[in-house]
């Protein structure tokens, strides 16, 4: 194998694996390490400046990174990244101080982020710091988008919402609540200087099958049910429910049910528990309400009497592989399944509609109804016309339109300065030693076994009695800490200098997981099989170095390195150091409000 | 060395032996020598012998004396029996305790400053009565311990770390060794493990008292220019005579070998080792040629590693005392206390 080009930021990024799963590339270790040291307000801002919404990420987000962790490879569980994302939010002090300010001079630019949830409200902030005139219009009343009107309340309360959409409202952001907009034509023809689409993913899919008609009063669509239920237009549901989908809209609809009258609430999917779409904690939660799920059934038919609803009828399906290797779902010969209900809430997926962009504005789309969108820049076939979030490629969550968000607003500052957007400068990286004396390292590297703390929860009992009434009641500073002190430390690399290793082997013997070997060179599936354990996870890169004065190289195997630094206490020329990789994502604007992705004059 | 306990996370991928326990199994508490100590990577080198041979750790018998060497035990093999004797006198102790006990698995280890001043007679003793052990010699020809003076392996004219130059003569721990009558003899270098934990294994297979002489550089105190036990003066002057393939009744070895180019050698209860001849000329049951490699490359200014020399069907002691079979603490009354009658008999036959 070549030896490793540690200066390619990409290598030692992706030993962090959390943060290399994040879309928005969150320093994760890093504000783990805020949190054991008590400073949840540093935590915060770290999240802050990446991810833009930590309070409501901190209780919502997606977490890719979880099941990236490390911890999950050596152990059964990986670190509550997400939840201890919420331990910086609840107890920091008051941090406003430290929020960027809008400049009293603007730069002059008009910009125009069309929809208020998260994508445009992150497209604002990055933006604002720099003197944008940002103008974010949204048929809502409020700021927030899905977040406010889809996400049930029981799991993100109204006052995190608030909080973290008007830090960024505050820094001079123009808000047009109530104002849908109906004409792209019309926004274009106000002259912005750019035009960003936030508008997300609006549309829920209907399910059209006999009795819909019918039954219309009595069966909702899963998204539109929920906003309802969200403004209060909705306050109660029949006593029998069935919720039809394996999603997140489907895990809301079924455990807000619970909470509005529903007290037989039942989810039916049509393929298997396993391939259902909602998260594992998702579907646990709702279990845990009193909620069975049934599996391999697909609904035929409303039943329903006099404009009522009586129940749907299931035909029982099982997946079978066809001569293409596809898998698809056959009946299964048994007889049909009939549940009774009063109401039934459709959550079969949701679509992307754009009927106010006109056709010939220079805006392409596919045959899909899609607009062609560059995946890295987030322009569409118009110059300054840009995407992201949700109605850029589709439904995705929170934390991926911010990701969309940030490239989309490092985009909009260079086409507005004239600059090609297509040429984008890489992060910037920083690689510190952790060495503070012969075995003292600036973080705590003493690794124990100890699995992951569950979040205490409110009393069931209790949380069903009202929609409003967080679940969830967080870490305490105890566990939290606890929690924490899970955290490997992935940040803190191992890094190999040839040129100081006198090959002694202390650093072979002493690893605890058995990564390093120096051996013969040789093409990488050959050295993956002879190292001190076999190498078999290929998602995972070995650390190769330059020839060594035996002619050996030196082999290590990043996957389940626990980041101890006992190669380094041990090394007794320094050939190991440990040392802190930082990586800054390209935003457009830097912590002093400066631009930062521009390229130079 | 470290404060902090190694962690307990070992790769998910690690495979136990037969009895069921990882490598990980047969540590011991975390090292205390300074980092990079060649004793450091002996005590992983017979960690990876017991584990390879499924030797059950509770069957062993660790011993060592005074010196960094000499506290390597308590670094493996935590689930074994210890026992630290006075500086020096590991040979006698072991010897005792094999007396008393012969069923378990004996394990000497010790320092060049340990077996070759003050413990010199106690080894030789041990040796020519063949008490069926694995001695190991840790040597890295200063006393480590107490900073680094010259031992009695250091080779003339090799420099002190403060540029002394040594005058006398060295001992070479092997070349002793087999003139004592030690029936398994081998160098090696604890940079090298390829080589030394098969030693070590067949060593722990033979029946007799083995003797590994194991060149360890101590980082702190000969680890330099003009030092011949360095990491560097090593790997330039290592003149290895053999490679060996440990093989078990169950597992042989298959490889094809260049006929003339090896030999096989039995050790124990169907295990034998195949000696991969790198020098063709040696012939491994030849105690005089032995002597001879020993001499010939020591005036070439080589070290002359890898199996030496090994007696097929050793003698231990044991045989020659004709003692009994068991251990002595499984001995009922009976055994202890034969009674009058037999008294009588053994005075009959002294009148
Ligand atoms: C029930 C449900 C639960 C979810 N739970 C989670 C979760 O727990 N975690 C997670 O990460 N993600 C979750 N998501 C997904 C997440 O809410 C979205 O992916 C995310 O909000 C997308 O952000 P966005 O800014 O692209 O669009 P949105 O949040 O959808 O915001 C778009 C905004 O644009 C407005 N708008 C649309 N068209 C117009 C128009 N023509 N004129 C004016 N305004 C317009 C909309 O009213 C809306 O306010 C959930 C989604 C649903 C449906
Ligand atoms: C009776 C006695 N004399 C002297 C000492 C001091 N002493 C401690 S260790 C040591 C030498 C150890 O050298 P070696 O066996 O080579 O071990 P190393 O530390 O080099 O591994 C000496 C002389 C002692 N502990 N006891
Ligand atoms: S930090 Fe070093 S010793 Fe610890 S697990 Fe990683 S490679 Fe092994
Ligand atoms: S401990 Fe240091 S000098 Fe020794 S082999 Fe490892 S990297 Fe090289
Ligand atoms: S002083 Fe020398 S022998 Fe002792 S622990 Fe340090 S390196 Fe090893
Ligand atoms: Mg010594």
């Amino acid at each position: 194998m070549q030896p490793t080009d540690i200066a390619n930021p990409d290598y030692f990024h992706k030993v962090v694996d959390c943060q290399w799963a994040c879309p928005a590339h969150t320093p994760v270790p890093e504000y783990i390490r805020m949190i054991s040291a008590g400073r949840y307000g540093d935590a915060y801002m770290v999240n802050w400046k990446s991810n833009v919404f930590p309070g409501i990420l901190g209780r919502t987000c997606d977490r890719p990174c979880e099941p990236a962790c490390r911890r999950g490879r050596i152990e059964k569980e990986p670190v509550a990244i997400c939840r201890l994302k919420r331990v910086a939010a609840d107890y920091k002090e008051d941090i406003t101080s430290r929020l960027p300010k809008a400049p009293a001079v603007k730069n002059g630019k008009r910009i125009a982020c069309l929809g208020g949830g998260p994508a445009s409200l992150a497209v604002a902030r990055d933006l604002a710091p720099l003197g944008y005139d940002i103008t974010v219009f949204d048929q809502d009343p409020l700021a927030g988008g899905m977040m406010r009107t889809q996400i049930p309340k029981f799991r993100l309360p109204e006052t995190v919402i608030d909080e973290e959409v008007g830090y960024i409202l505050n820094l001079g952001i123009h808000f047009k609540g109530g104002h849908k907009i109906e004409s792209m034509r019309a926004v274009l023809d106000q002259g912005f200087d750019a035009v960003f689409v936030g508008t997300g993913a609006p549309r829920g899919r209907d399910l059209d099958i006999p009795g819909r008609e019918e039954a219309r009063a009595h069966v909702h669509i899963g998204i539109e049910w929920l906003s309802s239920v969200s403004f209060g237009h909705i306050d109660k549901i029949g006593r029998r429910v069935v919720v039809l989908g394996g999603g997140n809209t489907a895990m809301d609809c079924c455990r807000s049910s619970r909470r509005l009258g529903g007290e037989s609430v039942t989810v039916v999917v049509r393929s298997g528990f396993e391939e259902m779409k909602a998260s594992a904690w998702e579907k646990d939660d709702a279990m845990h309400e009193g909620i069975p799920i049934l599996n391999w059934l697909v609904p035929k038919e409303f039943l329903h009497e006099g404009g009522k609803l009586t129940g749907v009828v299931f035909e029982k399906v099982k997946a079978e592989i066809d001569a293409k290797g596809r898998r698809n779902l056959v009946p299964s010969g048994e007889p049909d399944h009939l549940i009774e209900c009063d109401d039934v809430l459709v959550a079969v997926g949701q679509e992307n509609s754009f009927p106010w962009i006109e056709r010939g504005i220079g805006i392409d789309f596919d045959k899909w109804g899609m607009p062609a969108v560059d995946a890295r820049t987030h322009q569409c076939s118009r110059p300054g016309v840009f995407f992201g979030g949700d109605a850029a490629f589709g439904p995705k969550n929170i934390i991926w339109a911010v990701a969309h968000a940030h490239e989309a607003a490092v985009s909009i500052d260079k086409y507005c300065n004239g600059q090609d957007i297509a040429d984008r400068p890489p992060p910037m990286t920083h690689l510190m030693s952790q060495k503070m004396g012969i075995h003292e390292w600036s973080y705590d590297n003493d690794i124990r076994n100890d699995l992951r703390h569950k979040v205490p929860h409110k009393d069931p009992a209790l949380a069903l009695k009202d929609i409003r009434m967080e679940v969830e009641l967080g870490f305490d500073g105890k566990l939290g800490l606890a929690e924490a002190q899970r955290c490997l430390n992935c940040d803190v690399q191992t890094v190999f200098d040839e040129d100081l290793c006198i090959e002694c082997d202390a650093c072979v013997d002493i690893c605890p997981v058995d990564c390093i070997t120096f051996t013969g060179n040789g093409e990488e599936a050959d050295l993956r099989g002879r190292l001190m354990a076999p190498a078999a996870n290929l998602t995972q890169d070995i650390y190769v170095s330059k020839p060594l004065k035996t002619g050996r190289i030196l082999a290590k195997d990043e996957d389940v390195c626990l980041h101890c630094g006992f190669c380094a206490e041990r090394c007794p020329t320094g050939a190991w150091d440990m040392q802190k990789f930082l990586l800054n994502v390209t935003h457009a604007g830097d912590a002093a409000g400066e631009p930062a992705c521009r390229s130079a004059a | 060395m470290s404060y902090l306990a190694k962690p307990k996370f070992h790769h998910p991928a690690l495979e136990a032996n037969s009895l069921g326990f990882t490598h990980r199994d047969y540590e011991g508490s975390i090292s205390t020598l300074c980092a990079g100590c060649g004793h450091d990577s002996i005590s992983a080198a017979i960690i990876h012998a017991c584990y390879e041979l499924a030797i059950p750790p509770h069957r062993v018998a660790k011993l060592s004396g005074i010196g960094c060497s000499s506290k390597t035990p308590t670094y493996f093999l935590g689930q074994s029996h210890g026992f630290n004797t006075v500086h020096g006198r590991m040979p006698s102790v072991l010897t005792g305790a094999n007396l008393a006990n012969r069923e378990l698995i004996y394990l000497g280890v010790s320092g060049d400053g340990d077996s070759a001043s003050i413990g010199f007679g106690q080894f030789a003793h041990a040796i020519r009565r063949g008490v069926n052990m694995v001695y190991i010699v840790e040597n890295n020809g200063v006393y480590g311990l107490t900073k680094g003076q010259f031992s009695a392996t250091a080779d003339k004219g090799s420099k002190s770390k403060k540029g002394v130059v040594n005058s006398d003569s060295p001992i070479d721990m092997v070349a002793i060794a087999i003139q004592l009558g030690a029936t398994y003899v081998a160098r090696s270098f604890s940079g090298d493990k390829a080589q030394l934990v098969p030693l070590i294994k067949a060593a722990f297979e033979h029946q007799g008292a083995a003797f590994i002489d194991c060149i360890s550089p101590c980082v702190a105190f000969n680890n330099h220019e003009g030092s011949t036990k360095s990491f560097d003066h090593v790997r330039a002057h290592n003149a290895a005579l053999n490679e060996l393939d440990f093989m078990t009744a169950r597992a042989p070895i298959t490889a094809d070998y260049e006929p003339g180019r090896s030999e096989i050698i039995k050790l124990h209860d169907g295990t034998s080792i195949r000696l991969r001849k790198l020098d063709a000329r040696h012939d491994v049951t030849d105690r005089g040629a032995a002597l001879a490699a020993i001499h010939e490359h020591q005036g070439k200014g080589e070290i002359v590693t890898g199996l030496l020399y090994v007696e097929e069907d050793p003698q231990d002691m044991h045989m020659g005392l004709g003692t009994i079979d068991k251990p002595l603490n499984q001995l009922g009354e009976a055994d202890l206390c034969p009674g009058s009658a037999v008294l009588e008999r053994i005075n009959a036959a002294l009148r």
